[in-house]
């Protein structure tokens, strides 16, 4: 039986416009050999949630540049767990205060990229964290 | 409850799990998809392949946009390649489609080649099964962007739009073998863009030159500017226009059993390619072979006949 392909869904909720981490992010997926959906710029947590569920995600990864983070970030997980998609981890990357990382692990966010993390690190991490599913 | 129960009941989860299994090539998929096949082949399909960046994404979005509009549900599949050096791939058609996210009588779903090389990936005409067993009306099957030879979407769809834009070179490119020779509908995307009229006719001429018999289906060239949703209704109009020729003419009946026996035939060669190197695992014959043909006692016309022969029980020369 063959390997699972591991699928992430890359997107960017909330109104700012710099996707140029995004994408890198998305890239370095890709050459890690994931399948990534990228959904784009200006995405509501509902879009998100509905698109991680229609393509089978194994995780979810959000840029986040506005501040809105601690907002954008719980209300992805909550709509997750509203649609029984909760086995659907979270991660976030960005412009994010040290302060606010604790809260948003105890949100549901399952980990928290901040600026200067190598795209490495962020592949080794899914790598350990993230299986595809059974 | 099994999924494909789920998915009969319009569990949208269920059905998105069924199809990572199926793109997954998971045994359990194929019995799933035995409960369902009986409940599908009402939706109608939709095949839109062209170039890379010829707006076929965009498209999709309209013509969705378009059939919501007239109550009917929409599933989409829609390809981008597999990177053949990692295996990873950009799945990036949704960026286009994100306003219909939200509805519930839309679902879109983004698949990889994963090495196929027709146009489309493996699992899509099974993916589209279960968008069908859904309660899909309409299915709208995106290719990967095509060159020249990617024609497997015409076996999938019972309408395939071609979609070109302008500036793609000259009107020999347009008597070429290849997807121009497969398209119901034809669009000239990008209608704003210099040199559209000129693409259109030469289309046009390539179309006038084939020899159609009476009473068969002549495709026409349409404009679109689907950025502003310019030229969509007169395209859906043509699609329709096609499906009630297909039905009208009896036609249908021709594409179906085409299309059955493209399904049945791809099943049937996997399945057999499976229990071949199964076969091959059990007794040993593979580093066999391999010896053999290393010291050239064996040559691998013989060897493979000899495999088919030990494992099917008959003589593939007596046949």
């Amino acid at each position: 039986m063959s390997e699972r392909t591991l699928r992430i869904l890359v997107g960017k909720p909330g109104l700012d416009g710099h996707d140029r981490g995004a994408k890198i992010i998305a890239r370095a997926f890709r050459d890690a050999g994931f399948e990534v959906i990228y959904t784009g710029l200006h995405q509501t947590p509902e879009q998100i949630v509905s698109a991680a569920i229609q393509e089978d995600v194994d995780c979810v990864g959000l840029s986040i540049l506005s501040g809105a983070h601690n907002t954008l970030l719980p209300r992805v997980c909550q709509l997750l767990g509203e649609k029984g998609a909760d086995d659907i981890k979270v991660f976030g990357g960005g412009v994010i205060p040290e302060d606010d990382i604790a809260g948003l692990k105890s949100a549901g966010i399952s980990e928290v990229f901040t600026p200067g993390t190598s795209t490495e690190d962020i592949v080794k991490w899914i790598g350990t964290n993230i299986r595809p599913r059974a | 409850m099994s999924l494909s129960e789920k998915v009969l009941t319009g569990d949208v989860r269920a059905a998105a799990r069924l199809m990572r299994d199926i793109d997954d090539n998971r045994p359990s998929a194929v019995t799933e998809l035995k409960q369902i096949y009986a409940r599908t082949g009402n939706a109608y399909i939709i095949g839109i392949t062209g170039p890379p960046g010829a707006g076929k994404s965009t498209l999709v979005d309209q013509l969705t946009a378009s059939f919501r509009k007239q109550g009917k549900k929409v599933g989409v599949v829609a390809i981008d390649p597999t990177s053949p050096f990692t295996g990873g791939a950009i799945l990036g058609d949704r960026i286009r489609m994100n306003r219909h996210a939200t509805d519930d009588g839309v679902f879109i779903r983004s698949l990889a080649t994963r090495g196929a090389l027709g146009g489309l990936s493996r699992s899509t005409s099974d993916v589209a099964l279960v968008l069908d067993a859904l309660g899909m009306d309409i299915i709208i099957i995106e290719t990967v962007g095509v060159g020249q030879d990617e024609v497997d979407i015409v076996k999938a769809a019972h309408t395939t739009c071609v979609v070109m834009v302008p500036g793609m070179g000259d009107d020999i490119q347009a008597i070429k073998a290849g997807i121009l020779e497969i398209g119901d509908v034809f669009v000239v995307n990008k209608a704003d863009r210099e040199g559209a009229d000129r693409t259109a006719r030469e289309l046009a001429a390539m179309l006038e030159m084939r020899d159609t018999p009476q009473g068969d289906w002549q495709p026409q060239v349409f404009k679109t500017e689907a950025q502003r949703g310019t030229g969509i209704d007169e395209l859906v109009g043509e699609i329709l226009t096609h499906r009630d020729h297909l039905f009208s003419s009896g036609l249908i009946e021709t594409f179906l059993r085409e299309r059955n026996e493209r399904h049945f035939v791809d099943i049937l060669r996997d399945s057999l390619y499976k229990h071949a190197m199964a076969f091959m695992d059990r007794t040993a014959t593979l580093p066999r072979v391999l010896d053999g043909m290393a010291d050239s006692s064996i040559d691998p016309y013989s060897a493979a006949e000899e495999v088919i022969a030990e494992m099917l029980g008959y003589d593939p020369q007596s046949v």
